[in-house]
């Protein structure tokens, strides 16, 4: 069965999500648990990312309830900021801040929440850099970068606030082929480390290797979940087996 | 020609003068004003933004010839009928706010256009960092947007300077006004108006050609 000794640290129940008139999540159920490494695949418009962007209300949530690290997000009174200061987030568009140095966009965050000194956060900054193989980089602007290499330091930018929680969407989407791996290089390493940690992506290779449990969606609702081997080998719904004829 | 620039020399330089300090007073406010109901326009408040709206189309359907009669000539008669008899406005403080207005309402469009400019990816990357929304304002989104904006802000300032000519009716001894006394003194109108045309178009060129280098040395290292 699935990872869950440990503490509840993402708990979903009929989450919904609307644009307008169009309900793009229908009714969504989920727990994870600390150290799981969760991937939600599925096809465009299934509702993956905006469900990845309700966890930390990146989209504001319809109805429904979203506990994360027991903080009731959900709630319009909670303070929002402080809440995603321990859950990390990476995007598909790396989102590096074109006018900082690498080292300084790690640095932003952590020194102007407070959270650590000026050196403090840049000792950090220059060891996440080196995590992620890119302490060379450090005085380098974004637009000098390769997409790899951005996302690298957006991983590592999304780390210096030492989220306890990480929130990929489609963090490899946007790269060129050949530079996909070290991505998921540094991915694996951190899913290694224990960081609870829940993906969005297409990549399938990704999933079976590193994944503790597949979410499988579909029309803005969860369709089937299971490890790797329950999802990808012995797929129960019409539409998943659809979905990974199509892709594998 | 040369009997004009003997006699005025001093008179049209000072009148220049004027017409900077008026420029640079009015394009500061300006930018503040712009800032201010910029980021009323962007906000997600109904109320900010209706405000904000109200004022830029408020503002750019008046002629800034009547807005500064009205401020020069109009508020003060207020003022004097309501709290304070004896109040005085110089033609220095009406001239800075009317163009100051003025010229806010369109640098209020300028800054939102330059934040809207900025990729909301930015702004969602500082916001999931735990930054929130004035932090990220001011940290990642303003500084790219003042890079978009410089080009039309140095349009602006160029505009303004030559709306300053405009405050010459309220009495203003900027540079237009001073032409108008010389012409009255001398009646060479093709030599005097030659060149203040002239002085005006040394001062701007010059300034734009500046401005353009600023441009340049902010843009240095963000660009690929």
């Amino acid at each position: 069965m699935l990872a869950q000794n440990g503490k509840l640290k993402i708990h979903t129940r009929n989450l919904k999500k609307s644009f307008g008139n169009l309900e793009v999540l229908k009714s969504i159920d989920v727990d994870i648990y600390e150290g799981e490494v969760v991937v939600v695949l599925g096809p465009s418009g299934s509702g993956k990312s905006t469900f990845l962007r309700c966890l930390n209300r990146l989209e504001d949530i319809t109805s429904g309830e979203v506990v994360v690290d027991d903080i009731n997000i959900s709630d319009k009174k909670v303070d929002i900021n402080k809440f995603r200061e321990n859950i990390g987030m990476v995007f598909q568009h790396f989102n590096l801040f074109p006018h900082m140095t690498v080292l300084r966009n790690i640095t932003l965050a952590p020194v102007d929440l407070k959270k650590m000194t000026k050196s403090e956060a840049q000792e950090k900054g220059m060891a996440l850099l080196t995590r992620v193989g890119m302490e060379t980089k450090a005085n380098a602007y974004p637009p000098q970068l390769s997409g790899g290499q951005k996302q690298r330091v957006a991983i590592a930018r999304a780390l210096a606030m030492n989220p306890d929680i990480m929130l990929f969407d489609e963090p490899t989407s946007a790269l060129d082929p050949e530079m996909v791996g070290e991505v998921l290089a540094v991915m694996k390493e951190l899913a290694a480390e224990g960081m609870t940690m829940v993906v969005v992506t297409h990549e399938i290779g990704f999933a079976k290797e590193v994944a503790s449990r597949v979410i499988f969606m579909d029309g803005g609702y969860i369709v089937e979940e299971g490890t790797p081997d329950e999802v990808f080998n012995h797929p129960k719904e019409a539409r998943t087996i659809d979905f990974l004829n199509k892709v594998l | 020609m040369q009997a004009i620039l003997e006699t005025y020399s001093s008179m049209l330089l000072q009148a220049l003068g004027q017409t900077m300090l008026l420029t640079l007073l009015s394009l500061l406010f300006a930018f503040i004003i712009g800032l201010i109901f910029g980021m009323m326009s962007v906000s997600k408040n109904r109320v900010l933004n209706i405000i904000s709206v109200v004022y830029v189309d408020g503002i750019r359907g008046i002629p800034l010839i009547v807005l500064a009669y009205f401020i020069y000539f109009g508020v003060p008669k207020i003022i004097q009928m309501t709290v304070n008899p004896g109040f005085r406005m110089t033609a220095l403080v009406a001239g800075t706010i009317a163009l100051s207005m003025n010229a806010g309402a369109y640098m209020s469009e300028i800054f939102r256009a330059g934040i809207q400019s900025v990729d909301i990816g930015q702004v969602e990357a500082s916001r999931s960092l735990g930054l929130g929304y004035a932090r990220t304002m001011q940290r990642v989104v303003l500084p790219q947007a003042i890079r978009t904006m410089i080009p039309s802000i140095i349009n602006q300032f160029i505009i303004s300077l030559k709306d300053t000519s405009i405050l010459s009716v309220i009495g203003f001894p900027e540079l237009t006004k001073a032409g108008n006394i010389i012409v009255g003194n001398t009646f060479a109108t093709a030599e005097t108006w030659g060149i203040i045309a002239v002085m005006y178009l040394i001062v701007i060129v010059t300034l734009s050609r500046i401005a353009k280098l600023i441009e340049r040395r902010i843009n240095v290292g963000t660009k690929r």
